[in-house]
């Protein structure tokens, strides 16, 4: 695995298979990515996500903080 | 819900005690002046809007953000947030100190814990955040105003804004529970810089009809002249909403920073927003948050592709026009009519009627919307 600097940003090449990457162009024609390493980088985001997303369960507030909020709310006219 | 971008909702406002501990001891840190757009953006990182920003780029965030529209932590971020600094003001300070940001009268809004203190190239950063170098362009020219300096590093809120419309004025976390005590699932975002014509309504309305609560979140903040003033804007919403949109179907709250004219890169920096808002859904439309000629028309649509974990969902709409032998609102994807027979939504002609007085004609404008317009002596910035 080699790294190198561009304005500070850190690239990283990784090996793939050279028949996979054969299929990766294949599957690229059309879809308007310009290389490899954009489509894979796209892809390995989408992949990541899902997983996060499976991971997680989301909640931004607890029940304390939601009873202050709907006070606020109720005062500012959005809720009765 | 949907999680807030990053997975945190962001809150760096401080608590009370600490607050009133930091306030008595202001007077033995540095300060720096900053003015009211900054003010905003501390705002918005302190309560979560810019989720899951804590502070200021530093460099190496600012130039991932402008390589590669992605945080360090691999969290999509296309604009960098920065405090632009000038080398006087830095003068005393260093790595790891912690600065006062005041308001110009002196009075705290923040601390801020220095990480960086660095210097950047106003031409990549312009090339790579607008996509030209051209000084007409207002966010270019912006940069190039700015002072020669960023500092990056966390913040900490001590005085909150005083809000321009504070009965609208809601955090993340309150149009979340609002969201979640209306029952609504699915939400719908909004975002403008004008009053509402009759495009707007078609366009807020067909995304309506699919989800169940449309949130209407109006930029109010610096924009460049010949924009609407923000008062008009927030008026000429309250006026449609109340009189054509169904009762509990929509939220009005404002989202307080400057326009960017960003085009492409500000239409995901809006989608971000939202999401932290709890939104599912944004409308992105012809030409979203663009200025000129400076962006193709469906710029802003094709960016997100880019996106991929993004979560919140763009719904993409085309301009839309009035077709006189449909006799109804129309896009070219739903009318075979030709153009002569379609009147266009056209903002610049809409602000050009009102310049001369003209009140735009309800096939336009809803006419209780442009008679709220025409209130104004002058209802432009």
């Amino acid at each position: 695995m080699t790294e190198k600097n561009n304005h500070k940003v850190k690239y990283t090449t990784v090996s793939i298979p050279k028949p996979l990457v054969k299929k990766i162009k294949e599957r690229m024609k059309g879809t308007g990515f310009s290389s490899v390493s954009s489509y894979v980088t796209y892809v390995l985001r989408q992949v990541l996500s899902s997983i996060e997303e499976e991971e997680k369960s989301s909640q931004a507030f607890s029940k304390e903080e939601e009873e202050m909020v709907k006070k606020r709310l109720r005062d500012l006219g959005y809720i009765d | 819900m949907i999680e807030p971008h990053g997975g945190t909702l962001i809150n760096k406002a401080l608590p009370k005690l600490e607050k009133e501990r930091i306030i008595e001891e202001a007077h033995e840190f540095l300060s720096i002046k900053v003015g009211l757009s900054k003010w905003k953006e501390i705002k918005n990182i302190s309560y979560g809007v810019f989720s899951p920003l804590e502070g200021f780029m530093n460099q190496n965030e600012m130039l991932n953000v402008l390589e590669h529209m992605y945080l360090e932590s691999n969290v999509a971020w296309p604009i960098p947030i920065v405090l632009d600094v000038s080398k006087a003001e830095i003068k005393d300070l260093k790595i790891d100190d912690n600065v006062i940001l005041t308001d110009i009268s002196r009075k705290p809004i923040a601390l801020l814990n220095i990480e960086d203190i660095y210097e950047y190239d106003k031409k990549y950063f312009s090339q790579k955040v607008y996509g030209t170098l051209d000084a007409s362009h207002p966010g270019v020219k912006k940069v190039f105003n700015q002072k020669d300096l960023f500092l990056g590093g966390e913040i900490f809120l001590i005085n909150k804004l005083p809000s321009e419309f504070p009965d609208l004025d809601l955090k993340p976390i309150e149009t979340r529970v609002l969201f979640k005590t209306k029952k609504w699932d699915k939400v719908v975002a909004f975002q403008t810089r004008n009053p509402p014509h009759l495009g707007h309504e078609y366009v807020q309305k067909a995304a309506l009809t699919f989800h169940d609560g449309l949130f209407v979140n109006p930029v109010i903040g610096k924009k460049k002249s010949g924009d609407f003033l923000d008062d008009v804007i927030i008026k000429a919403y309250k006026t449609l909403i109340d009189n054509y949109y169904p009762e509990n179907r929509v939220v009005l709250s404002t989202f307080e920073t400057e326009m960017r004219y960003a085009g492409p890169k500000e239409a995901v920096f809006h989608a971000i927003a939202r999401k932290n808002f709890g939104c599912d859904y944004i409308i992105i439309g012809r030409d979203h948050a663009g200025v000129g000629d400076f962006y193709g028309p469906y710029e802003a649509h094709e960016i997100f592709k880019h996106f991929p974990d993004l979560k919140i969902e763009p719904l993409f709409f085309r301009s839309f026009s009035r077709c006189n032998i449909c006799n109804s609102v129309v896009n070219d994807k739903i009318c075979p009519h030709p153009q002569k027979d379609h009147t266009f939504f056209s903002g610049t002609k809409i602000r050009e009627m009102i310049k001369s007085g003209i009140k735009p004609t309800p096939d336009i404008m809803r006419p209780e919307v442009a008679d709220v317009i025409l209130k104004y002596q002058n209802p432009f910035c």
